[in-house]
């Protein structure tokens, strides 16, 4: 049997009226490669906070590796080996790509091996020609490759992408692939994703999210065929 | 920061050498051992300001905490050592203490400012209600308003009739503010110092690599205030005289207007804003044309129109185009005119 790395049970998340999270069970295998989708407000980004910490939950449970981490911190959860990238970037602007990804591998490593790590992760994502500049003179695409590579340089069991290849060109997207498809050798991955060409060239089970709720989960071709789906969410789109 | 910390560490002596021979012929050293204290002071909110991102509006609190604690401890035990010491652990744990409630509480900046104003407040105002006898310490009465004055100053260490007064004291300050340079350009070499650094610049991206932000704020605040409570406790004993005032708001406010002017985020332009404000401010008190304050708010307003990285950053900045490497190839010129305009999120 393959271990469960993310479980939910029951997830909801309250604002005032809106239930932005209404009862959600969820379960993730290891090495799963899982993608999101849903119409803009569907609560997927808060899915992803309550799980990762940056939000509490009104209800439900949270589990990782069979551990409740319900109400735990963000940095709690992070250091059990979970790589996170939100949905705006979120980087040190003011400091280098080599120092942005050189903090990120000094958690879990000693100075020493931060330093090999982070070379390794530059190579690796072929941000060499830019490892000294800042990262707020980076381009987009670049800025979120480097996001990546923060979330890389950790070994995560589990990563969580939330528009990873948003507002990226083509080329962007093709490289951003290749290094999920990278990542996805050791961590199980969640991403979610508006972008269909980029959903359809790498998932394999796909979760539908409709006003909170999880509307449907299925393989991808199944998923884009069905009417329903269509109807909330694809119904302009193909 | 470029280069390494052993060349830190020659340019400190170097730098501090040279100006302990060169500005004695300029500046008396009664004079210039205060600006060195406000320097240190300066250096104390620079470091939690400039490169954590804490903006405290209490650091005066700090200070006279400092100068309190050493007035205090000074007249109870009869010998500087312990004193001295215990001017700067007393801040340091106080502010641990503060920290870790508004840190731990998770206060945005906004009431981190607020709290660290009406501690300051309350503190003031509580020393200056401390003029009747019962407010004893051991022997030491806190006096109120008056302050308290007659407290063994510095001595040699284990020798409590050998006072360091004078020139003494001035080489003795000197050389500890550039210790505490030292000791602060250490800290931000070290990967402590660069997790504050990651963690000023984007707080939520550190707890999501998995840092505790928390205690390592807590843990910079009350280094930062065990800076300013050995400042407070250098003058005490210039000053041979502790009053509230050194609590006051007034105080607080200048010391951010100090790094403001000299440059947040360097380490030398806080002392260098605070040595050369407070001497502007010594020059000003000598004539009654102007008012002083007026003079101060002026620059700060210049400065946040016209130079609002201050001073340091702005002569670096000179340095650079003028003598460094050309700092940007093609390609990046060409990076940054794609980027113009666009809003980092
Ligand atoms: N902090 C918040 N306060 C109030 N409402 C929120 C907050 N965050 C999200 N919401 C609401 O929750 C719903 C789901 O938002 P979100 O999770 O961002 O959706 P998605 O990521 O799927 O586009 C939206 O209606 C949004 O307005
Ligand atoms: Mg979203």
């Amino acid at each position: 049997m393959v271990e469960t790395v993310l479980e939910t049970h029951g997830l909801t998340m309250r604002f005032g009226g809106v239930v932005a999270s209404d009862n959600v069970d969820f379960k993730l295998r290891a090495r799963e490669l899982r993608c999101l989708i849903g119409p803009n407000g569907a609560g997927k980004s808060t899915f992803f906070k309550c799980v990762t910490g940056l939000q509490t939950p009104t209800e439900g449970e949270v589990y990782m590796r069979g551990v409740e981490t319900t109400h735990w911190m963000p940095h709690q959860i992070a250091s059990l080996g979970v790589g996170i990238k939100t949905q705006t970037p979120n980087v040190m602007d003011s400091l280098s790509v080599f120092e942005n990804i050189w903090l990120a591998a000094r958690r879990f490593h000693d100075p020493k091996d931060a330093n090999r790590k982070t070379q390794e992760i530059i190579e690796r994502l072929a941000l060499g020609s830019i490892a000294r500049d800042d990262l707020g003179r980076l381009a987009h695409g670049e800025r979120q490759r480097v996001e990546l590579g923060l979330v890389a340089v950790g070994d995560p069991w589990l990563v969580l992408l939330d528009e990873p290849a948003a507002g990226m060109s083509a080329e962007d997207v093709e490289r951003m692939t290749e290094i999920i498809h990278e990542l996805n050798k050791t961590a199980a991955i969640i991403i979610v994703e508006h972008d269909m060409q980029f959903i359809r060239s790498i998932a394999q089970v796909v979760t539908v999210f409709h006003q909170g709720k999880v509307l449907m989960e299925d393989h991808v071709d199944r998923v884009m065929s069905d009417p329903t789906v269509r109807n909330v969410y694809l119904g302009k789109k193909v | 920061m470029p280069g390494s910390l052993s060349k830190d560490a020659i340019t400190i002596i170097l730098v501090t050498a040279i100006l302990i021979w060169v500005m004695p012929l300029m500046i008396g050293t009664y004079t210039l051992t205060v600006l060195i204290v406000y320097g240190m002071l300066g250096l104390s909110l620079g470091l939690i300001w400039g490169f954590g991102g804490i903006l405290c509006f209490g650091q005066a609190a700090f200070f006279g905490l400092g100068a309190y604690t050493y007035a205090v401890a000074a007249i109870n035990i009869g010998e500087s050592t312990v004193p001295m010491i215990l001017a700067v652990i007393v801040p340091a744990a106080f502010a641990a203490l503060l920290g870790a409630m508004m840190f731990y509480g998770r206060l945005n900046d906004v009431y981190l400012g607020v709290i660290t104003l009406v501690v300051t407040l309350i503190l003031f105002k509580f020393i200056n209600s401390t003029a009747g006898p019962q407010y004893l310490i051991g022997n030491a009465r806190l006096g109120g308003f008056n302050g308290i004055p007659g407290f063994q100053t510095l001595n040699v260490p284990g020798r409590p009739d050998d006072y360091i007064w004078g020139d003494s004291y001035f080489y003795v300050c000197a050389v500890l503010l550039g210790l505490v340079f030292f000791l602060v350009s250490a800290l931000l070499r070290s990967s402590f110092g660069r997790i504050a650094v990651g963690i000023r610049e984007n707080e939520t991206r550190m707890s999501l690599l998995g840092y505790d932000v928390r205690a390592r704020k807590t843990v910079l605040f009350a280094a930062g205030a065990a800076i300013a409570g050995l400042a407070g406790a250098l003058f005490a004993n210039w000053a041979e005289i502790v009053t509230p005032s050194l609590f006051s708001l007034g105080q607080s406010a200048e010391i951010i207007i100090w790094c403001i002017v000299g440059g947040l985020g360097t380490r030398l332009g806080p002392v260098l804003g605070a040595a050369g404000l407070a001497y502007l401010k010594f020059l000003l008190g000598q004539q009654s044309l102007v008012d002083n304050t007026l003079i101060t708010g002026l620059i700060l307003v210049l400065f946040v129109l016209f130079l609002p990285k201050g001073v340091v950053p702005a002569l670096a900045g000179l340095w650079k185009v003028s003598f460094g490497r050309r700092p940007l190839g093609r390609i990046h010129q060409q990076r940054r005119m794609r980027n113009r305009g666009r809003v980092n999120g």
